[in-house]
């Protein structure tokens, strides 16, 4: 058969699979090894843009931002400053604590990077070229970021370090909390698609859904902020915080992969934010030129990446108090009010015969008021009642009073 | 359906693989010199006193029990999402009501203050 | 031997075996990693017989869940996390016997059910068409809607009733830092 240029991955997979049969290869052998090679190929790519050049990309834009100049030094424009601190690593002292579980111990950095591999499984590239179809991709993502928490607390635990067990617990509690937002959000695109799978709702997107559904997006976006540890909500991971947390006692090329994991973590992000609400490969001319349809995928997603960063170095840290009260009492809330309007009215849009994109962005609209709203009349309350509590007194420092930490 | 599988089984061996492999690389170029300080674990600088164990914080059990209400509530939600094409107005409703009876849940633990970090 | 048989046989092995090892491990918290590569293997199994909803939906609420809230329980706990003295007591072929005499007689009398040892027959549908179903299901009248709702409500009375239970403990802990 020809090379359809109109399907491009379509036609490479076929060429490849009748290749291994007519060298003899039984069907399903022929389906696992395109399937290893694929994951090969995938894990490979991603992980060395990852490791290499987002790490490149992330020093020189803080550095930007921060206006300085950020690494220039290695290879033109400072390029393979990634690959001198892969070198470096590897080269350092691999310490392994007395009395850590070295078993647990060592597993640790392989689940989390593991985890955030496993991610890209279910992205949908361009028209016919994703990993998996699989029909609950929606779910395996939510899934495989649970791998990843379960990460952390063996790392904490496996440290044999009180510091390490508590910043595991804390980042623990904060990942879990944050995940509830994120879940229930992403029920709003499973609605408007009508199917969990990445492919069905990239289909679907017809009108980007963040256009129909703006608020399931910001908290989409922001629990997948906490989610990754990014700031405003990396205390885990601060200087000034609890020491580096759960990796203290980690050294060398393990704490190489939480890094790693972490950075690919972000980077991951963008391109889920992407699918699921940006509209994936679609864009003008993706759906005749597949290409395209790649090129408009990894456009966005580094869009979406830069965003995370410009938002790491514009605002300040979030104390973990005020965190959990961001998550349970303002995401959570807005995420469960989302899910029960969008559902109410997009069925009694299609019914009345409403058109479906201003009546979604009135909805939207009508939400975010409504929460700016609330969240000015409580600010208002609590205003009055510490105005109502203060005692003037001598030095006093006025307004924020120190939060309870942990 | 299961082809798609393949894949994804294919793939998290190969991600371990691949962290593992600068794991093994570090461990045979880097050099190995232990010592009693360097294997100490570490806490800021002075001596550990006691073992290793935290102190019982039952918030962060409170926040792990809400998590998994919340989160078998969003499971049970997701065939709902998936059907809603085809339902009918009625049906949504019904979700709805599911929806608001945890979210009542969730006003509860508010009043009670079992979302506070103490 | 297929394909899908060696595959279920090394998953089937795989939770055996870490079964097993999360009731004979020493240490609490290698019995929890234990109990999640279980998890693990229970939802491969679940993806070899074409449920993939239910495969995600193990790994997310047990692993991401509950083994975490376990975890949790385990290392928040005042107790010696390392069980002390040995394993196996001077009985313990007595009782692999008696076990293997109580799982042969199971097997023989479900097998005696006859549409429990006949071959299974393979769904004759989508797995995105059975969600679907699955959804509709849920909330039609004449099925499962009374369950579901009642799911919610049930789920209500856990997290109140967690609350209730664990309040004082919040109270104490907290007049314990206020002193």
């Amino acid at each position: 058969m020809g090379f359809d240029f109109n399907n491009p991955f379509g036609s490479i997979t076929e060429l490849l699979t009748s290749l291994l049969i007519n060298l003899g290869l039984p069907q399903p052998l022929v389906s696992v090894i395109l399937a290893v090679v694929g994951a090969g190929i995938l894990a490979g790519v991603t992980l060395t843009t990852a490791g290499v050049f987002n790490i490149w990309l992330e020093r020189k834009i803080g550095a930007r931002f921060q206006d300085r100049l950020g690494p220039n030094r290695v290879g033109p424009f400072g390029l393979f400053q990634g690959i001198a601190d892969a070198i470096k690593l590897t080269l350092k002292e691999d310490i392994t604590p007395t009395g850590a579980d070295k078993v647990v111990f060592n597993v640790a950095p392989l689940l989390a990077v593991m985890s955030v591999v496993g991610l890209w499984a279910v992205v949908p590239f361009a028209p016919q070229l994703i990993g998996a179809d699989l029909n609950v991709g929606v779910l395996y993502v939510v899934a495989i970021g649970g791998v990843g928490t379960l990460s952390v607390i063996m790392a904490g635990w496996s440290s044999n370090n009180k510091y390490a067990l508590l910043g595991a617990l804390r980042t623990v509690a904060m990942l879990i909390s944050f995940e509830i937002p994120m879940v229930l959000v992403l029920l709003v695109p499973t609605m408007l698609a009508g199917s969990m799978g990445m492919v069905a709702i990239v289909n679907g997107q017809d009108v980007w859904f963040l256009l129909l559904a703006p608020v399931a997006a910001f908290v989409f976006f922001v629990s997948s902020l906490a989610e990754v540890g990014r700031t405003p909500f990396d205390l885990i991971e601060a200087e000034s915080e609890i020491v580096a947390g759960y990796n203290i006692e980690y050294s060398g090329m393990k704490f190489g992969m939480f890094m790693v994991a972490e950075f690919f973590h972000s980077f991951t992000i963008g391109a889920l934010f992407t699918v699921l609400f940006l509209g994936g490969w679609r864009g003008p001319g993706s759906e005749t030129y597949p290409i395209l349809g790649l090129v408009y995928f990894v456009a966005k997603t580094f869009f979406m990446y830069f965003i995370v960063m410009w938002i790491r170095y514009t605002f300040p840290r979030v104390r973990i108090d005020q965190m959990m009260a961001l998550n349970w009492k303002f995401l959570t809330p807005l995420a469960l009010v989302v899910v029960m309007a969008t559902a109410v009215v997009d069925k009694l849009a299609l019914s009345q015969g409403w058109p479906r994109t201003p009546v979604h962005l009135a909805l939207n609209g009508t939400l975010v008021l409504l929460t700016l709203g609330l969240m000015q009349a409580y600010a208002r309350a609590l205003r009055r009642r510490v105005e109502g509590m203060r005692q003037p007194e001598a030095g006093e420092i006025a307004g924020a009073a120190v939060g309870p930490g942990s | 359906m299961l082809d798609q599988w393949i894949f994804v089984a294919a793939l998290l061996p190969i991600g371990l693989v691949m962290a593992a492999t600068p794991i093994v690389a570090g461990q045979l170029l880097a050099p190995r010199k232990p010592n009693d300080i360097k294997l100490s674990t570490y806490e800021c600088g002075v001596e550990t006193v006691g073992d290793t164990w935290v102190q019982f914080k039952v918030q962060y059990y409170i926040y792990a029990l809400i998590f998994v209400i919340f989160d078998i509530e969003a499971i049970f939600l997701f065939p709902w999402a998936v059907a809603y094409n085809q339902l009918q107005l009625y049906m949504v409703l019904e979700g709805v009501l599911f929806i608001l009876i945890l979210a009542g849940g969730l006003l509860y633990a508010w009043r009670k203050g079992a979302l506070e970090w103490l | 031997m297929t394909a899908m048989q060696a595959v279920f046989l090394l998953l089937g092995l795989v939770t055996f075996i870490s079964a097993v090892m999360v009731v004979v491990s020493p240490q609490l918290i290698h019995a929890g990693l234990w109990l999640v590569l279980t998890l693990a293997g229970v939802a491969g199994l679940f993806v070899l017989l074409e449920a993939p909803f239910l495969a995600v939906v193990q790994v997310v609420i047990y692993i991401g869940a509950i083994a975490i809230l376990i975890i949790f329980a385990i290392m928040l706990t005042r107790r010696m996390l390392r069980d002390e003295g040995r394993q196996l007591n001077s009985l313990w072929a007595g009782a692999l016997v008696v076990t293997l005499i109580l799982y042969a007689v199971l097997v023989f009398l479900i097998l005696q059910e006859p549409s429990l040892a006949a071959a299974s027959q393979p769904i004759q549908a989508e797995s995105s068409v059975l969600l679907a179903d699955l959804g509709r299901a849920l909330v039609d009248v004449d099925r499962f809607i009374l369950p579901f709702e009642v799911a919610s409500v049930l789920l209500l009375a856990a997290l109140i009733g967690a609350i209730y239970v664990a309040r004082p403990m919040m109270a104490g802990e907290d007049r314990e830092r206020q002193e």
